[in-house]
């Protein structure tokens, strides 16, 4: 069964096509790169496949199942799990606080308003066991004000990691990040194991390509080239719209 | 969190002297001031639950506060008892609390304010205008307090303490909520409601939940007050109520326990007793609110914690370096 199967998914902001008719096929286990020059509409894309924005026409299907209108907050729960290109977190919790949040969302517990957050021990030892594994328990204790870019990108996939999503989306998870923090995430995201499928902006392509099984070029909202990574990066629409070559 | 012992000492030194008040303060006028303290103290800490932890910004909640007082005051006036009064009254604030979450859910930030401030005004309309029913300007008379299991609630300490059971269950129940994971949930909703949703939140069901716990405190604020006065009138209703229970709420300090009751305090007392000294006492509300916002933005008590903190560092700092200053003359010798 396909992972995620969009098909003819079009979206205008008023007179403005930002998506046109895309379609696109992602095997379960794969790492989807998603490429294009800005204004080519892909995070528009990603917050269709979120349900985020709804599309004008077009069906999304995830695992065989019809979610195009199913609502955001459903589509997490069934699987679908994405991070942000402008980091978007909980500025005045904890590391800790902000990966409860993201285990609390697809918990039945959200709507305990009796029992003290702080009391559930499962809760703080999955958040923290999600802290081990993305190198930032020694911090867990910090209020987010006070980490840096680098580690805020890594809170971003940490959120999302810890949804324990079948389809991870990641917009732009190597934006505004060192060499060094680079590498790290590099590695993080090398590690995420098969059986979670991996659709992913990008623009760091030495970074990215390393991750990625096929890509997708975006153009002005429309898929132009598809394929594996070194067919794509050979074809002449790529090198002419996207590497400048 | 857990409190620290400080924290519990403090606590159990304020529940003493509110306990013992009737018995210190000496004088029914003072004892009434600290009832009508904790009834707004309610009302501010029903409100902090939108305004501080859900982020949105109220300003008609002067007609949760009332709509169930005038239905007690009209059923009591028909000569029903207070049991079924209290609790057909809060009933209808609950119902109240779902329209006015209905229809304010619609917007957030500027939106939600003005919905709720259109609310607010339709409400004074009723109160005000359709006399056959509340009585217009002349309001409603309550003839009684009640007497639960034979205690009566005329003399003020009796009322006092009746009044400060009360508080103490609001307090402790919203104490309950923002700590627990349902309250974590508002406030992710308050500070990234995109991110919420994203994470598998229904952002809208949770901020409906907080209006209609909101909407409860502040008709059982509602109630307590027209037993205090045993009247009712449009002005309950005015914006001005709205005002005051919001300025309440970001003078103290938003999104705190402690703050909307302190900022409760400081407007009662400054309505109650400072204008018994000044006449133009909204002028020293006013500037004291400014002085708050300009000084400490956060509001009273955030603000006093932060200025507390900095005072102990920099005195942390004074120490170190002093002890410093000692030992090198010793090093150099």
């Amino acid at each position: 069964m396909t992972a995620l199967v969009i098909a003819g998914l079009s979206k205008s902001f008023g007179g403005l096509r930002v998506t046109r008719d895309v379609s696109l096929a992602v095997a379960p286990g794969e790492r989807r790169l998603i490429i294009g020059p800005n204004g080519a509409g892909k995070t528009t894309l990603f917050n269709l496949i979120t349900g985020e924005l709804a599309a004008d026409r077009g069906t999304i299907k995830l695992f065989g199942r019809d979610i195009s209108a199913v609502p955001c907050r459903r589509r997490a729960h069934l699987g679908m799990a994405r991070t942000y290109q402008i980091i978007t977190l909980f500025s005045r919790e904890t590391i800790l606080r902000n990966i409860m949040l993201a285990l609390l969302g697809l918990s039945p517990l959200r709507w305990n308003a009796v029992s003290d957050l702080g009391s559930q021990r499962d809760l703080v030892e999955r958040a923290r066991a999600v802290l081990v594994r993305v190198g930032l328990d020694r911090i867990a204790e910090r209020r987010l004000a006070e980490t840096s870019y680098g580690e805020r990108r890594r809170v971003e996939i940490a959120m999302a990691l810890a949804q324990d999503p079948k389809l991870l989306l990641l917009d732009e998870p190597f934006a505004g990040l060192s060499v060094d923090e680079r590498r790290d995430v590099q590695k993080l995201l090398l590690a995420i194991p098969r059986d979670v499928t991996v659709v992913m902006i990008e623009h760091n392509m030495d970074v990215a390509l390393e991750l990625a099984d096929r890509i997708t070029l975006l153009h002005f909202g429309e898929v132009i080239v598809e394929g594996t990574r070194a067919a794509v990066v050979a074809d002449p629409r790529t090198r002419e719209v996207y590497l400048g070559v | 969190m857990r409190a620290s012992t400080s924290q519990l000492a403090a606590g159990a030194l304020t529940l003493a002297l509110l306990v013992s008040l009737p018995l210190w303060i000496g004088n029914t006028y003072y004892i009434n001031i600290a009832s009508q303290i904790l009834i707004w103290a309610i009302l501010a800490l029903g409100l902090n639950l939108l305004v501080g932890y859900a982020g949105l910004t109220s300003l008609g909640h002067a007609g949760l506060f009332a709509i169930g007082g005038y239905v007690a005051a009209m059923l009591l006036a028909a000569g029903y008892g207070h049991l079924l009064a209290v609790l057909v009254a809060l009933l209808v604030t609950l119902l109240a609390s779902v329209l006015f979450a209905l229809l304010a859910l619609r917007a957030t930030g500027i939106g939600f304010l003005m919905i709720t401030l259109a609310m607010g005004q339709i409400l004074w309309g009723i109160a005000y205008r359709w006399a056959s029913l509340t009585n217009g300007d002349n309001g409603i008379p309550v003839a009684s307090r009640p007497a639960p299991f034979g205690l009566s609630l005329a003399p003020a300490p009796a009322f006092y303490y009746a009044t400060l059971v009360v508080f103490l269950l609001a307090l402790a129940s919203m104490a309950v909520f923002v700590r627990s994971p349902f309250g974590a949930s508002l406030a992710g909703t308050r500070d990234q409601a995109r991110r919420m949703t994203a994470l598998g939140y229904n952002v809208w069901l949770i901020r409906f939940l907080t209006i209609l716990f909101s909407g409860f405190w502040s008709g059982v604020a509602g109630l307590l007050f027209i037993y205090y006065n045993q009247f009712i009138s449009p002005q309950v209703v005015a914006l001005t109520t709205s005002a005051e229970a919001l300025l309440m709420v970001i003078s103290g300090g938003s999104g705190t326990l402690l703050g909307p009751i302190v900022g409760a305090g400081i407007v009662v007392i400054m309505k109650n007793v400072v204008s018994a000294y000044i006449e133009r006492w909204n002028l020293v509300l006013g500037v004291i609110f400014i002085l708050i916002i300009s000084f400490m933005p956060e509001g009273l008590v955030p603000g006093s914690v932060r200025i507390w903190r900095l005072a102990r560092q920099a005195l942390r700092g004074k120490r170190v370096a002093d002890a410093q200053g000692a030992e090198q003359p010793e090093a150099s010798r």
